[in-house]
């Protein structure tokens, strides 16, 4: 944890230019060549990891790459209006979202789609925000995973809070909060670490750092690593290989640990890099260097896994077939679901604004159900 | 049962009683625990329901706010205060881009049973951002239910029927109205949020307000009278949704509408009432509705405020304006 690390600088007094290379610091158990590194204070927090949980998270880094893929094609083909591609960042969100209980409660921003699959949301169900048929897919409830957030950062204090309703409620689950490295400069990121320190809150800071706030890299956001800010609230935080799915599943089951056993909040920071454009709307030629490109595609979390595999003789020809098949099938439930998707009946634009009748929005309603009712008999 | 109570300590007295009624009511703000609220509207319920219900949070209104939600996502039922005014404006995102639409967001699925105190109005001699009446705001934005009180009844009932309403509420409490004594029937059927009432009756001009100016309105009604001049006075109580059917039926009557708000006029609660009653009853209208408003100027420094703020005479002039009787558009008539 960093707490220790952060005072040790300070009491050496260091000049600033001297602070350990974060790079070093990164938590790591699976090199990009795919060799399994010791990590004693890591290791045995997935120690349980036998090949079939492996293999799981192989078959589960494949499928979103492959989901994410074909959102990316549909968006091409007009059947998305947007999408935003997660390209590279699979493992930071794989290796966390599968740490999780179901009782716990994930609050994302708008890129976790591998969190939203992990969860349990339907196929279909996740592009319906892209394809501009509601707001929200699922029900928060059933998969404990809130809708995707488009103001950056808002989310964090929504986590904060459930993990202070859990706390008052006396249960162990933990509320996790999934945000960016651009979110770390918004007001509400730094308030939410601030209650959820001073009310010891079972929350987890899950952010991913890939490098870009649309174009902006992360060096305009944080002048040193992100995850030395967390013990300035008073939160522990890790810096993890955000490309290393089991270093990533490591740090968030230590932090899940700490939070259900009373210790509250801990902050992940996982290092990986937004191998694609922010959104399908974004071109990344205008501002992205292709040497830090070509790097970061030879860190490839998907490509390390399967190599370490290999090298452990679990990864056969037969499981590498059964993977591609599981990848294939989902990628034509998830085109077909989305391409029959129906579009929303014109009045349900009012439905959902209140729990309790409005006179105002009733009176809206009504005319509107008129008028179009009379554009309709005009046109006959 | 009956008491003699401020409008502050009837808040104070419904607040208690939600808490008492439903374990997943809490409280939420800045000084409302040990020293009760800078208004001591909170005073002593930290004492009876102990810390975690009566939350004394940091300095940070978004995270307020923010948390405030989470924690309706886990199923309670938050009460914040906002200390003024003024200060609500770092939630705003909170409250306008999140706590408004996330009924609508999730579908149905997620309800907001959130409420949100405000003290708001002038007329206390304060400093900056102390004054200010920011309900067009909320007022403006989908899925926000924005109520106000003026009397200690209102005040005690009202707030509890925010509480238990799944919607999100804005209440706002009109500060300079906070010592002022009524009786409050402890056991009252409240009548639906949402509604106005009309609390006195008239003939001639219809005269629509609410919060702190409900008071001043009843003084221009009465001084009116002695011009033989029937005021009828409207506290509207809602101003997200406003009650047109309360008002529609006055202005029918009376054929003539003043409305009155400290908040600033454009774009405010009193265009929002002269467009629709226009719209509902034009025929009926016999002059153009008046507004009696805060100027589109920043709230002013204390010594200023008495210019700012509508009062008894401003009212009356509005008054004899809708009336076409010499007013201060007209200038005095030779004579």
């Amino acid at each position: 944890m960093r707490t220790e690390a952060a005072l040790d600088s300070h009491h050496d007094d260091a000049d600033m230019n001297e602070w350990p290379d974060p790079q070093e610091e990164l938590v790591q158990i699976l090199t990009p060549e795919g060799q399994r590194l010791e990590q004693p204070m890591y290791d045995r927090w997935i120690s349980d990891l036998d090949a079939d949980a492996l293999v799981a998270l192989l078959e589960d880094l494949t499928v979103v790459r492959r989901i994410d893929v074909e959102a990316t094609a549909l968006q091409r083909q007009g059947e998305l209006g947007l999408w935003p591609p997660l390209l590279g960042q699979e493992a930071s969100q794989i290796g966390s979202a599968r740490a999780l209980r179901k009782d716990d409660f994930v609050f994302t921003s708008y890129r976790e789609n591998a969190v939203a699959y992990c969860r349990g949301v339907q196929l279909g169900d996740l592009v319906k925000v892209w394809r501009g048929t509601a707001f929200s897919g699922w029900n928060p409830f059933e998969v404990g995973m809130s809708t995707p957030q488009v103001i950056i950062g808002a989310q964090t204090l929504h986590a904060t809070g459930y993990a202070m309703g859990c706390k008052k409620d006396g249960v162990d689950s933990v509320a996790v909060a999934y945000f960016g490295d651009g979110a770390t400069s918004q007001g509400d990121v730094n308030e939410a670490m601030i209650f959820a320190a001073s009310f010891t809150a079972p929350v987890i800071f899950f952010c991913q750092n890939n490098h870009w706030a649309i174009s902006e890299p992360v060096g305009l956001q944080a002048v040193r690593p992100i995850a030395d800010r967390a013990p300035g609230f008073g939160i522990p935080s890790m810096r993890v290989d955000g490309n290393d799915v089991l270093a990533v599943m490591a740090a968030t089951r230590i932090a899940l640990d700490r939070a259900r056993s009373g210790g509250g909040p801990t902050f992940i920071e996982a290092v990986t890099y937004r191998m694609g454009p922010h959104t399908t709307s974004d071109d990344p030629s205008k501002y992205e260097d292709r040497a830090s490109h070509e790097e970061w595609a030879a860190k490839d979390p998907i490509l390390r896994l399967e190599q370490y595999l290999e090298g452990a003789g679990i990864l056969t020809d037969e499981v590498r077939t059964a993977v591609k098949a599981k990848a294939d099938d989902v990628a034509r439930e998830f085109r077909a679901e989305c391409i029959g998707m129906a579009s929303p009946e014109p009045m349900t634009v009012f439905d959902n604004v209140f729990a309790e009748p409005h006179s105002a929005l009733e009176r809206q309603k009504q005319q509107y159900a008129a008028y179009l009712s009379y554009v309709e008999g005009s046109t006959r | 049962m009956s008491e003699q109570l401020t409008l502050s300590r009837a808040i104070g007295a419904g607040l208690r009683r939600a808490l008492a009624d439903d374990d997943r009511v809490l409280l939420m703000g800045e000084d409302i625990g040990d020293l009760g609220g800078v208004f001591r509207v909170t005073d002593g319920l930290k004492a009876e329901f102990g810390g975690e219900r009566v939350m004394d949070t940091p300095l940070a209104e978004s995270a307020i706010l923010g948390t405030a939600i989470g924690l309706a996502y886990k199923g309670f039922r938050p009460v914040v205060e906002i200390q003024f005014d003024g200060f609500i404006f770092p939630a705003f995102d909170q409250i306008v881009a999140q706590l408004g639409k996330l009924r609508y967001r999730t579908g149905g699925a997620v309800s907001m049973p959130i409420t949100i105190r405000v003290p708001f109005g002038g007329g206390i001699g304060s400093v900056e951002h102390h004054s200010e009446s920011p309900e067009a705001y909320f007022a403006h934005t989908p899925g926000l239910r924005v109520v106000t009180c003026s009397t200690p009844q209102d005040a005690y009932s009202m707030i509890r029927q925010a509480i238990s309403s799944d919607d999100p509420v804005l209440f706002f409490e009109p500060k300079r109205r906070y010592w002022a004594k009524g009786e409050v029937d402890l056991e009252a059927e409240p009548e639906p949020l949402g509604s106005a009432r009309v609390v006195v009756p008239g003939t001639d001009v219809t005269l629509v307000t609410y919060g702190p100016l409900v008071a001043t309105a009843l003084d221009a009604a009465a001084a009116a009278v002695e011009d033989g001049v029937s005021v009828e006075v409207i506290d509207l109580r809602s101003l997200a949704p406003v009650d047109f059917e309360t008002v529609e039926a006055s202005v029918r009557k009376t054929g003539r509408l003043v409305i009155t708000h400290e908040a600033s006029q454009s774009g405010g609660l009193g265009a929002e009432i002269a467009a629709s009653i226009t719209d509902r009853c034009f025929y009926h209208l016999e002059a153009a509705p008046q507004r009696v408003t805060g100027f589109d100027v920043p709230y002013p420094p204390a010594k200023l405020e008495e210019h700012y703020l509508p009062d008894l005479d401003r009212i009356l002039d509005a008054v004899d304006r809708v009336l076409g009787r010499e007013n201060s558009l007209t200038g005095w008539s030779a004579k």
